[in-house]
C-alpha cells in the first residue's frame, strides 16, 4: 500500500471529525470511533518505519503535485521513528485514559475527543511534512488544541494559562511564519529540500540569517527552552489528565524534532557550525536550561508542577547535544526524544493514577502511598530511576551518548550540568519516595495504624498501560544500542 | 541623507509592516488589560499578512484571474501580468489562524471575567495569589 | 515595564529590518520570490485545471491539504468555544411581556413558565422595545446577503471568492438576524445541533473528497482521478472538485462563525445577549 503516509495524518484526522458529528446523533460512539482512527495511524506508522527500514526515505506528493509545485510528505528513518513514537503514545493513552477523562471533563467528553484526536493530527501532521508552510498550519492546529485543552482543565486557573499560553504561542508561531516568509523571499520556494538546494552558497546573504534566526526562534519559543519556559507549567499543570499524559511526553519532543529536521534538512551543518558557528553559544544557553530547570523543580510543592520544571530541564539535554556540532551529541539528542517521551510518559500514567484517586497531588497529600497504590508507585519508581539515569533504564544511555559528545567537543560545562541534574532528579524523586513510603497515611490515625493499609488502586486498564510502558523503559534500554545502529546512525550518515 | 531617504521610499512597504508589528508586539508586552492584549495580538498577526501581501505585489500588473477574454483567443499566459497567487493563498490560510486564535481568545477572556470580575492582569495576579 | 518592553520592541523591529536590507525592491517582477514557483501557477494553472481564478486554484489544489486543515482550525475554534464557555443550567428567572398591553412579567420561580405565542412573548433582561426600521430593513436585507453569499462560494473558481468568503457572509447574515431580533429567534431558527452537525460536515465533506480519492485509487485529493463519476467532464474535472471542497468549507465556516458569536454574546446560555 502506498498510501499508508497519507493514512498517518488522515486517519486521525478524518475520524476525529466523524466523533464531531456522531456527538449530536449518538454520544457512545465517539470513544470507539476515536480509537480505531489511532489504531489505524499507530499501525499505518509502524509499516512506514518497516518500509523505511528496507528500502530507504518515501516520498508522498499531495494532490498527485510534484514538489515544489504541491505538498509533498518526506519520510526518513528520523521521521519514522517520531511518527511511530506518537502515534503509539496517542493510542495507549486513550485507552489508559478513558475512566479519569470520564471523571474529570464529564458530559463534555465525547466532543473532547474529537479536539484530542485533532491535536494528534497536528503533531503527526508536523512530523511527516516536507513543506514549510504546511508545517505551519499544522502547528497551528497543534496550538489551537492546546488551548483548547489546556483551558478545560482546572476550573478557575486553566483559562487564564490557556490566554498565557496563546499569547505566547502566538508570538513564536508567528516568529517562525516570518522566518518562513524571508526564506521565500530569497528563494522563491516553500519545500524545504528545494529551499536547501537553492540557499547553498548564500553564506553571507542577511536575508538568510534573519530567517534562520527567526525560525530557531519561533520553535524555542513553542519548545519552552529556557528562558521562554513561563508558559509550560502552568499550562501543562492545570490541564486535565487526559491531555497532560500526551502532550508532556510529545509536544516538546515534536518542536525538538522541527528543530533538528530545520538544521539537518533546510539550513544544514555548514551554515550553522561553520559559517555562523553558533555551537559555543547555544550549548551555553543549554546549560543554564537544564540547571535552571532542575533548580527552579527543586522548589515546587505541587508533583505535577515539579514534573512539568523537570520536562524544561530536558530539553535544555537535547538541545544541547543537538548544537553539539558532532555525531555523538546528535545520536544522545535523537536517542533522547524517544527516551524522554517513554520516561515522562511512564511518569504521567503514574501520576494520572494517583490524581484518579486521590485528586490533589501536592507532595504532602502523597503520605503512605506505597501501601495505597503499590503497583502504581512501581511505575513511578522505575520512572523516576530512568530520569535519574540509573543504568538499566534507557535514560542512562542518552545521557550517555550526550555526555560523550560534550566531551568530545570540550564543553565540560554542559557534562557538568547534566551530572548535576541528575543528582538535582535523584534528590527530588527520593523526596517524594521517602514521603509515598515512610509517612502514614493521614487517615488511618485511630484504629487502623496496626493493620495493613487498604489498597485502593487505579483502573486496571490504567494499571496495565502504565506497567508496560514502564517495562518498555528497560527493554528501550537493552535494545538502546540496536536503536542507535539501525535508525539513528544510518540517518545521520 | 537623501541615499537613505530613497532607499526607505523604494522599500516603504516593509518598513511599515514592521512598525504596525512593533506596536502590536508592544501591546502584547507592556498592556495591562487582557483584552489590550487580544487586540495587541490581532495586529502583530496583521502586520505579518501585510508583509507576505506585500511580497506578492509586482509593478503593472493585474489582479490573478483569467478574464473570458483571454482565454477565448488562446492568448499566451505571462508572469509579468499577473501578481502572485501565492501569497495571497497562505495568507488566506494565516488569516483563518488569526481569526480562530481571536475568537479563541474573547471566549476565554469571556470566562475569566466570570470567574474573576476582572481582566486587569495585576488584579488577576493579585486574586490569585490571595487563594 | 514600559521601557523595557520599548527596548525589546525596538530591538526586534531593527533586526527584522535588517533582514529586509538585501531584499529586492518593492514590486519587482524578477524578485527569485515572484519567480520560481508562483510563476509556474500563473502560466500552467489554467492550462492544468481549468481554473480561471489562480488564487482559488493554488488554495484548493496545488495547496489543497494546507486548505483541508486551515478548514480543521477553524473548526477547532469552535468547538474549542462551545466546550470552553456552553452552559446548559437554565435560567433561574424569566422576563415575558404581555403583546397586547406591553405588560412586562417577571417570572422569579423556575418551574413555573407562559406559553409563547400571539399573547407573550420572550424579552430580554436588557429589553428594549423592538425597532420596527431595523427589523424590517434587516429582514428584507437577510435572503440578498444569502444568496450573495452562495454566489461567492459557487463563483469561487472564476471571480474572487471561495469557501471563506461565502461562508463567512452567510454567518453574518444570520448573526444579523440575531442582532435585529433576539438571540432566540436564531437558536429558535437555527439549532445548536444543525450548527454541531454543519461544522462537522462541512470539513468532513473536504476531507471526505480527498478519502473519495485514495479509494478511486489516486493520491490524496488528488481530483483527477474522480473523472469516472462524472462522465463527460473530464477536462474540468480538477475545477469542479475545487467546486465540492469550497461549498464543504462554506458550511464549516458558516456554522462555526454563528457558534463563535452565540457562545460568546451570551456566555454559552443561548438565552439573551446582544
Amino acid at each position: 500500500m502506498e498510501n499508508y503516509p497519507a493514512l498517518i495524518v488522515v486517519a486521525p484526522f478524518v475520524t476525529g471529525l466523524l466523533a464531531g458529528l456522531f456527538v449530536w446523533i449518538e454520544k457512545r460512539l465517539s470513544y470507539p470511533i476515536v480509537l480505531a482512527g489511532l489504531f489505524i495511524s499507530s499501525f499505518s506508522a509502524v509499516q512506514v518505519l518497516i518500509r523505511v527500514m528496507e528500502s530507504g526515505p518515501i516520498q508522498y506528493k499531495m494532490g498527485g503535485w510534484s514538489p515544489p509545485i504541491g505538498i509533498e510528505y518526506r519520510i526518513d528513518l528520523l521521521n519514522a521513528m517520531v511518527l511511530c513514537l506518537v502515534s503509539g503514545i496517542a493510542f495507549l493513552n486513550l485507552i489508559a485514559s478513558y475512566r479519569s477523562a470520564e471523571k474529570e471533563i464529564g458530559d463534555r467528553v465525547s466532543s473532547y475527543y474529537t479536539v484530542y484526536n485533532l491535536f494528534l493530527t497536528g503533531l503527526l501532521g508536523v512530523t511527516i511534512t516536507g513543506d514549510l508552510f504546511n508545517l505551519y498550519v499544522l502547528i497551528e492546529i497543534t496550538s489551537l488544541t492546546s488551548y483548547a485543552q489546556v483551558a478545560m482543565g482546572d476550573r478557575d486557573r486553566g483559562p487564564l494559562a490557556s490566554l498565557n499560553y496563546i499569547f505566547i504561542g502566538v508570538i513564536g508561531a508567528s516568529f517562525y511564519l516570518l522566518g518562513v516568509g524571508y526564506l521565500y523571499m530569497y528563494t522563491g520556494s516553500l519545500n524545504m529540500a528545494d529551499v536547501a538546494v537553492l540557499i547553498k552558497g548564500s553564506q553571507g546573504s542577511s536575508t538568510v540569517l534573519v530567517a534562520f534566526i527567526l525560525c530557531i526562534l519561533g520553535i524555542w519559543i513553542k519548545m519552552a527552552l529556557f528562558p521562554f519556559h513561563v508558559w509550560l507549567p502552568n499550562a501543562y499543570t492545570y490541564s486535565p489528565v487526559i491531555f497532560a499524559r500526551v502532550v508532556a511526553p510529545l509536544m516538546t519532543k515534536v518542536m525538538v524534532y522541527i528543530m533538528l529536521r530545520l538544521m539537518i534538512t533546510v539550513f544544514g551543518y555548514d551554515y550553522i557550525f561553520n559559517t555562523l558557528n553558533l555551537s559555543d553559544a547555544v550549548v551555553w544557553l543549554a546549560t543554564i536550561a537544564v540547571l535552571a530547570g532542575g533548580v527552579m523543580a527543586l522548589a515546587q510543592k505541587n508533583l505535577k508542577k515539579m514534573l512539568t520544571y523537570i520536562i524544561v530541564s530536558e530539553i535544555g539535554y537535547m538541545v544541547g547535544g543537538a548544537w553539539m556540532g558532532n555525531q555523538l551529541g546528535m545520536t544522545g539528542a535523537i536517542l533522547h526524544i524517544l527516551n524522554d517521551a517513554l520516561m515522562t510518559f511512564a511518569l504521567f500514567l503514574a501520576v494520572g493514577n494517583m490524581v484518579y484517586r486521590i485528586d490533589r497531588v501536592d507532595i504532602t497529600d502523597l503520605k503512605g502511598l506505597f501501601g495505597k497504590m503499590p503497583w502504581t508507585m512501581a511505575g513511578f519508581v522505575l520512572a523516576a530511576f530512568s530520569i535519574v539515569g540509573v543504568p538499566p533504564t534507557c535514560g542512562f544511555f542518552s545521557k550517555w551518548y550526550l555526555i560523550l559528545g560534550a566531551m568530545e567537543k570540550g564543553a565540560y560545562h554542559f557534562a557538568a550540568a547534566l551530572i548535576i541534574s541528575s543528582l538535582i532528579c535523584a534528590v527530588l524523586f527520593f523526596k517524594v519516595f521517602e514521603i509515598c513510603f515512610f509517612e502514614s497515611g493521614s487517615h488511618g490515625h485511630d484504629h487502623s495504624s496496626h493493620g495493613p493499609v487498604a489498597i485502593e488502586e487505579a483502573p486496571v486498564s490504567m494499571l496495565i498501560i502504565s506497567g508496560l510502558v514502564s517495562l518498555s523503559l528497560i527493554v528501550a534500554g537493552f535494545y538502546s544500542g540496536a536503536i542507535v545502529n539501525t535508525i539513528i546512525l544510518p540517518f545521520l550518515k | 541623507m537623501s541615499d537613505v531617504l530613497s532607499l526607505i521610499i523604494a522599500k516603504y512597504n516593509y518598513w511599515l509592516y514592521v512598525i504596525l508589528m512593533m506596536i502590536g508586539l508592544y501591546g502584547m508586552i507592556a498592556k495591562n488589560n487582557l483584552i489590550k492584549k487580544v487586540v495587541g495580538m490581532n495586529i502583530f498577526q496583521t502586520a505579518i499578512i501585510l508583509f507576505y501581501v506585500s511580497i506578492g505585489y509586482k509593478t503593472n500588473a493585474g489582479i490573478p484571474i483569467i478574464t473570458t477574454a483571454d482565454t477565448a483567443h488562446g492568448v499566451v499566459v505571462k508572469a509579468a501580468d499577473y501578481i502572485n497567487p501565492l501569497t495571497s493563498c497562505l495568507m488566506l490560510t494565516a488569516i483563518v489562524v488569526s481569526v480562530a486564535t481571536f475568537g479563541y481568545a474573547m471566549a476565554l477572556a469571556v470566562r475569566i471575567y466570570q470567574r474573576y470580575q476582572t481582566l486587569e492582569e495585576d488584579e488577576l495576579r493579585m486574586r490569585l495569589s490571595e487563594e | 515595564m514600559r521601557i523595557l518592553a520599548f527596548i525589546v520592541v525596538c530591538l526586534t523591529g531593527a533586526f527584522l529590518l535588517y533582514g529586509t536590507s538585501e531584499f529586492p525592491d518593492w514590486g519587482d517582477p524578477n524578485s527569485p520570490a515572484s519567480l520560481h514557483v508562483a510563476a509556474y501557477y500563473i502560466e500552467k494553472t489554467y492550462e492544468e485545471t481549468h481554473a480561471p481564478n489562480f488564487v482559488t486554484a493554488v488554495v484548493t489544489d496545488y495547496r489543497g491539504f494546507d486548505t483541508m486543515f486551515e478548514t480543521a482550525v477553524i473548526f477547532t475554534a469552535g468547538i474549542g468555544c462551545f466546550l470552553l464557555l456552553r452552559d446548559f443550567r437554565g435560567k433561574k428567572e424569566h422576563y415575558y411581556h404581555h403583546i397586547p398591553t406591553g405588560v412586562i412579567l417577571h417570572i422569579k420561580d423556575e418551574k413555573k413558565s407562559l406559553t409563547i405565542g400571539k399573547e407573550f412573548g420572550y424579552m430580554d433582561k436588557e429589553w428594549v422595545p423592538p425597532d420596527l426600521i431595523n427589523k424590517t430593513v434587516c429582514r428584507i436585507l437577510i435572503p440578498f446577503i444569502q444568496i450573495y453569499a452562495l454566489y461567492v462560494v459557487a463563483h469561487g473558481d472564476y471571480s474572487p471568492g471561495g469557501g471563506f468568503q461565502g461562508g463567512v457572509i452567510f454567518g453574518s447574515s444570520l448573526i444579523l438576524l440575531a442582532i435585529s431580533y433576539d438571540l432566540k429567534t436564531l437558536v429558535k431558527r437555527v439549532s445548536e445541533r444543525l450548527l454541531g452537525i454543519f461544522a462537522a460536515l462541512g470539513v468532513l465533506i473536504y476531507a471526505g473528497t480527498g478519502v473519495l480519492c485514495l479509494v478511486m485509487g489516486g493520491n490524496f485529493l488528488d481530483y483527477g482521478v474522480l473523472a469516472p463519476l462524472f462522465p463527460g467532464m473530464a477536462d474540468h474535472i480538477r475545477a469542479l472538485g475545487m467546486l465540492v471542497v469550497e461549498i464543504g468549507v462554506g458550511i464549516a465556516v458558516m456554522a462555526v462563525m454563528t457558534i463563535i458569536y452565540i457562545n460568546i454574546v451570551s456566555e454559552g446560555r443561548h438565552d439573551e445577549g446582544l
